[in-house]
């Protein structure tokens, strides 16, 4: 499965990233690394609006979104 | 070359999100003592727009600081919005802004003539506004930023706190919201060229006819919206106020753009801090989530928000209307009683 790593980045380039992935690829699932609460709650928006289901789990000081339809 | 350099490339955030957050701010100045005077009509207690201090029966100076980092790329338009911006605080305590001082922070590798257009932009704004500038002060910093400490002239008895609302109170805003959500989506190039073209426009635009206006009527309490958002400026308004504001959420004008940003996650970090600092007071019924979300949108040289005698509404509107970006007529004051300060319906 493909995954968007963009840990390092602050908003808004983290929706930015997985935006792209989004509209080059239409993938099925996708998971998402982000580093801060921000880019967590925005990926979650851009996920939602998109149709994908996202769920957020914490792993140490970083969040993994996995994005579904 | 001006267009060679990207202002906002250089900050880490725009504008009026770069505010300290209103919760970190209130910690923060926790237990340092605070020196008062009899002529002080409003200082530091009710976490107002500007300070007021009483020179004579007939005169009183209104007192504001405002800067921030770089909001547009084009450094003289930076510079109006800047200025815009730092005035406001005059014109949302019902004052008339007289004198400014420059404040200003630039990298050595910016351009002279950039620099040059920056400053022009907050001469050009500060005389629309009919005040003079009259000096300033200017450090050398990685990150640029600017803005103005600006005095102005109030009669001490028709000064505009944001504590003064009473229940039956209507609360009118003078401009659309969502420009934090835009400038963020326009750092990502999201935003139309058109949509920021607007969004400019808004920042730019004085504060100055809203209060022109708001004076001839029984306004009882006004505060600009700025980086707290709609909803964080309004709890503060509330609180301070001692009553509880309704708001009908249909009634509110977002900058078409700013919804479908809103929805796809393009939202300032600011946004979420407001969210944090006023949730709890905050029910937020049915509204949708990008509503709320554009509610909480840190607003950049937002519009003034006016509780108004229930009596005074209509004219008031009808003044207003045309008169200042978007009228609108969002909802009213209502006793306290416990719980939420504000309600969203």
């Amino acid at each position: 499965m493909k995954t968007v790593d963009a840990r390092g980045h602050s908003c808004p380039i983290p929706v930015v990233m997985v935006r792209k992935a989004v509209t080059a690829e239409k993938p099925e699932a996708l998971e998402v690394l982000v580093d801060n609460q921000c880019s967590v709650e925005n990926v979650t928006r851009y996920g939602k609006s998109q149709g994908y289901s996202v769920d957020v789990a914490a792993e140490g000081a970083d969040f993994r979104l996995s994005l579904k339809k | 070359m001006e267009n060679e350099i990207k202002l906002t490339k250089l900050a880490k955030c725009a504008g009026c999100g770069a505010k300290v957050g209103a919760g970190v701010l209130a910690q923060l100045l926790e237990g340092i003592k605070v020196h008062t005077d009899p002529n002080l009509l409003v200082g530091f207690d009710k976490s107002d727009d500007a300070s007021v201090y009483k020179v004579s029966e007939e005169l009183a100076i209104v007192q504001t600081v405002d800067f921030f980092p770089p909001i547009a790329d084009d450094p003289y338009t930076f510079g109006q919005i800047a200025a815009t911006n730092a005035l406001s605080d005059v014109y949302a305590m019902g004052g008339e802004p007289k004198l400014a001082l420059n404040l200003m922070c630039v990298p050595e590798k910016m351009p002279r003539e950039a620099v040059h257009a920056l400053l022009r932009g907050g001469y050009d704004k500060v005389y629309e506004a009919g005040a003079i500038i009259t000096g300033g002060h200017s450090i050398l910093d990685e990150e640029p930023k600017y803005g103005l400490a600006v005095t102005g002239f109030v009669h001490p008895e028709r000064v505009l706190t944001n504590s003064g609302a009473r229940p039956g109170d209507v609360l009118i805003l003078t401009k659309p919201l969502g420009i934090g959500t835009l400038t963020t989506a326009a750092k990502a190039g999201l935003c139309s060229d058109e949509t920021m073209a607007y969004a400019v426009q808004l920042m730019t635009t004085l504060n100055k006819n809203a209060r022109d206006c708001m004076v001839k009527y029984r306004v009882h309490a006004c505060t600009d919206v700025t980086g707290f958002g709609l909803l964080g400026h309004s709890v503060e308004l509330a609180q301070g106020s001692g009553v509880a504001i309704e708001y009908e959420v249909s009634r509110f004008r977002f900058i078409e753009e700013a919804i479908g940003l809103a929805k796809e996650g393009l939202l300032p970090e600011g946004m979420y801090r407001n969210r944090a600092f006023a949730e709890c007071r905050v029910d937020a019924g049915e509204a949708e989530l990008w509503q709320q979300d554009l509610l909480y949108d840190p607003q950049t040289s937002g519009g003034l928000l006016m509780a108004v005698d229930p009596e005074d509404a209509d004219a008031l509107m009808a003044e207003l209307e045309g008169c200042v970006p978007a009228a609108q007529r969002i909802g009213r004051a209502l006793e306290y009683g416990g719980g939420a300060y504000i309600r969203l319906r």
